[in-house]
């Protein structure tokens, strides 16, 4: 009955805000009526309407899942501070990881949901009442821990929050357990979908031991960045305290994990390049072009980049600590990895295809539609879960304000409940 | 642990909100089922080929065939048969024959019920620079000169090698794509869900995706099909040459299509398990080798070069 009634008051935060919050929500839900458009006609024609084809069959929605299930993955660069070294300042923000983690877990599962040949066939894929191919097919792994994944964050913040929300302290008996849980599930949703691409002998440019460890590295820092601007504009528009020294301990964990990425890429590069076999064709693709092919080169370059650029801003105590330098590093981290996961990954590692020949893809306005109106759908989904778990951390939201009235944020200066101190 | 926590979770009349969420779901998965014809119900719901019980089985083949009626105006038969006890189909492509006239490509899309718009082709003929030798880098699939062959060109004909290890059996999360026991590695266009797992794992290039609703003029459908072969598709499933499983699980089985009308008789085919079979005489006296060999994959697709 309680609980009802947190979610009737949830929901009346949510349609309260001020108007930047209203103009947020419109567009993102523009975007999102606009995407549902173009994803009604890719159902309607099928997907002829993207440019996929035969020789470069997986693509942007592929590439884009890719990318955030490093996003998910990367809410374990809070988890780890704020729980195994009970690093306090961490501690206070990691919930809002957590919900980056749930809303990047939907991105996922809707990017591969549109990239289906037969979407009205998603159930065969349920274990039990399909046919799931588990232990042997990676995808169907994917599939189990992704879910998995995605219910123990939904379970882990659904638990805190309305405890902070009741006013209790959680129990830790029950919440420790699957924070530590939760850890080993971050590094697997990326190590198998690394794997999707890494089983496969007819890709040289995938099947490299490189990739999982390279996956990781790129996904601790781009989900970071992420989170860092959220943080900021958090600090900004609500009352939350989140301390600099959170902030400058994260960049500072994504220098090394962008300095780590760049070293395997060296790695990569230098493998294809010095032995100069066929198989270096891909990374040629990538980098130079083949011939008159070289329409993703240019991101090629961009992505490496912006990654060093970052690298060094966020390795430079100075310029992680200044509040322009540490934006303009998170935009070209975060930049660099969508590139490298988005474009540099699928595309190079079919082109050219199995016996030779070359098809240069591009996204069609249909795949940059549905991609755009995916991302705005789990932007509006961390938006709202901030929305109303923000107040809940402030202590504004509380079980004592809903009166018969139910009344809403009229909490003072309350402390936090809970969600600060939950772990231990 | 905290006990208050049980029946803060639960609803008004005791119902929890896991049962509320499921109860919903159910709920909104009948609906839709509801607002569908029968046929189309049934279609949703069917089971993966290789579950279906006999009389499932029959009602199932009725449907299809209903189906296609009504779509094509023609009789279309749907075969089951099964594969035989002491055979393994194998392959052989001899080089030094093929002149490239892609008379096979075309006779396989005719006798398997491609699409025709786009044509969808399972063989995919490479040419190759006499100069490089065989290189799939430099081969060119799109050659069209006025005369083949080409005194400085060989070719080399590729479709699905029927691998005995196949990759693309390995990576399909539904297993609507598996090996049958006669060594043909067959799809369950009614099971697969279009994810193309099975196009990235293949290393042969060899499967195609219907990547939009297949167009086949009513005149060109060849009626005698296979479940797991030339049987209609439909938009968003992947296929792939089967070695016409329609024609060579017959009793008195006929070569596949492209076989027949290959003419200069560089295709060859017949059982492993058979001594004396024209490919096991090709296998003893001639030399053979397969494509990529040390990706393991071993396929049943022997190529050679006779003279």
């Amino acid at each position: 009955m309680t609980f009802l009634r947190f979610l009737g008051g949830a929901a009346g935060l949510v349609v309260r805000g001020n108007r930047l919050y209203y103009a947020w929500c419109a567009l993102l839900l523009v975007l999102v009526f606009v995407g549902a458009g173009a994803y009604a006609t890719q159902l309607r024609d099928g997907l002829v309407v993207t440019k996929m084809r035969d020789s470069v069959t997986w693509a942007f929605y592929i590439g884009n899942f890719t990318f955030l299930v490093g996003v998910a993955a990367a809410a374990v660069m809070l988890v780890i501070p704020a729980y195994l070294y009970d690093w306090g300042p961490i501690k206070e923000i990691v919930i809002l990881g957590e919900l980056l983690a749930i809303s990047a877990c939907i991105m996922c599962l809707i990017f591969v949901t549109v990239d289906m040949g037969r979407p009205d066939r998603f159930w065969h894929l349920m274990p039990i009442v399909g046919k799931l191919n588990f232990p042997g097919a990676l995808l169907s792994w994917d599939v189990v821990v992704l879910n998995a994944y995605l219910l123990l964050n939904l379970t882990i913040v659904t638990y805190m929050v309305y405890s902070a929300f009741m006013g209790r302290e959680p129990n830790h008996h029950f919440t420790w357990p699957l924070v530590i849980f939760s850890i080993p599930f971050a590094i697997s949703i990326h190590t198998v979908t690394a794997f999707i691409y890494n089983g496969m002998v007819a890709r040289p440019y995938w099947n490299a031991s490189i990739l999982a460890p390279k996956f990781l590295a790129s996904a601790f820092c781009s989900g970071p960045a992420v989170l860092l601007i959220v943080l900021q504009i958090l600090r900004k528009m609500t009352r939350l305290k989140i301390q600099d020294a959170a902030i400058w301990k994260i960049a500072e964990l994504m220098a090394y994990a962008m300095g780590i990425n760049l070293f395997f890429t060296g790695a990569e590069i230098f493998k294809d390049f010095y032995s100069h076999a066929h198989h270096a064709i891909h990374t040629q693709y990538f980098y130079f072009g083949i011939g008159a092919h070289r329409a993703i080169v240019p991101y090629a370059w961009m992505s490496l980049f912006f990654g060093v650029v970052a690298f060094l801003l966020f390795m430079i105590p100075a310029t992680r600590k200044n509040v322009v330098t540490l934006n303009a590093g998170c935009i070209l981290i975060y930049a660099s990895c969508y590139i490298e996961k988005g474009i540099g990954l699928l595309i190079p590692g079919m082109t050219p295809d199995g016996l030779g020949e070359i098809y240069e893809y591009t996204p069609s306005t249909t795949e940059v539609l549905v991609a755009a109106g995916t991302f705005s759908l789990g932007f509006l989904i961390y938006t709202i879960l901030l929305k109303v778990v923000v107040p809940v951390m402030l202590g504004e939201f509380r079980v004592t304000d809903l009166g018969d009235k139910a009344v809403v944020g009229t909490g003072p200066e309350a402390p936090p409940a809970g969600l600060a101190r939950a772990g231990h | 642990m905290n006990t208050e926590q049980t029946p803060q979770e639960q609803g008004p009349a005791g119902v929890t909100r896991r049962d509320f969420i499921g109860g919903c779901a159910a709920a909104a998965v009948s609906a839709v089922l509801a607002s569908c014809t029968p046929e189309q119900r049934e279609a949703f719901l069917q089971k993966r080929f290789k579950e279906l019980t006999g009389a499932e089985l029959e009602a199932v083949i009725a449907r299809l065939e209903r189906e296609n009626k009504e779509k094509f105006k023609t009789g279309i038969k749907v075969k089951t048969t099964g594969a035989q006890e002491g055979v393994l189909f194998g392959y052989g492509l001899d080089i030094s024959r093929c002149i490239g006239c892609r008379r096979c490509v075309h006779a396989c899309v005719k006798e398997n019920n491609q699409s025709r718009d786009p044509e969808i082709q399972w063989i995919r003929v490479l040419r190759m620079d006499k100069e490089r030798g065989i290189d799939l880098t430099h081969s060119d699939p799109y050659y069209n000169p006025p005369e083949v062959p080409e005194p400085d060109a060989f070719y080399l004909p590729v479709a699905c090698q029927q691998c005995e290890q196949p990759a693309c059996v390995a990576v399909c999360p539904v297993q609507a794509t598996y090996k049958e026991p006669d060594g043909i590695v067959v799809i369950d266009y009614n099971w697969c869900i279009g994810c193309r797992c099975c196009m990235s794992a293949c290393p042969y290039q060899a499967r195609r995706f219907n990547w939009r609703d297949p167009v086949i003029p009513p005149d060109q459908v060849n009626p005698d099909t296979h479940y797991l072969g030339n049987r209609p598709r439909y938009r968003g499933v992947v296929e792939k040459c089967t070695f016409c499983i329609q024609r060579v699980r017959e009793e008195h089985g006929r070569y596949p299509a492209c076989v027949e009308i290959c003419p200069v008789g560089a295709r060859k085919f017949g059982n492993l398990l058979d001594g004396e079979s024209e490919i096991r005489h090709i296998m003893r006296e001639k030399r053979v080798f397969i494509l990529k060999e040390e990706l393991n994959t071993q396929p049943k697709f022997f190529y050679f070069y006779a003279t």
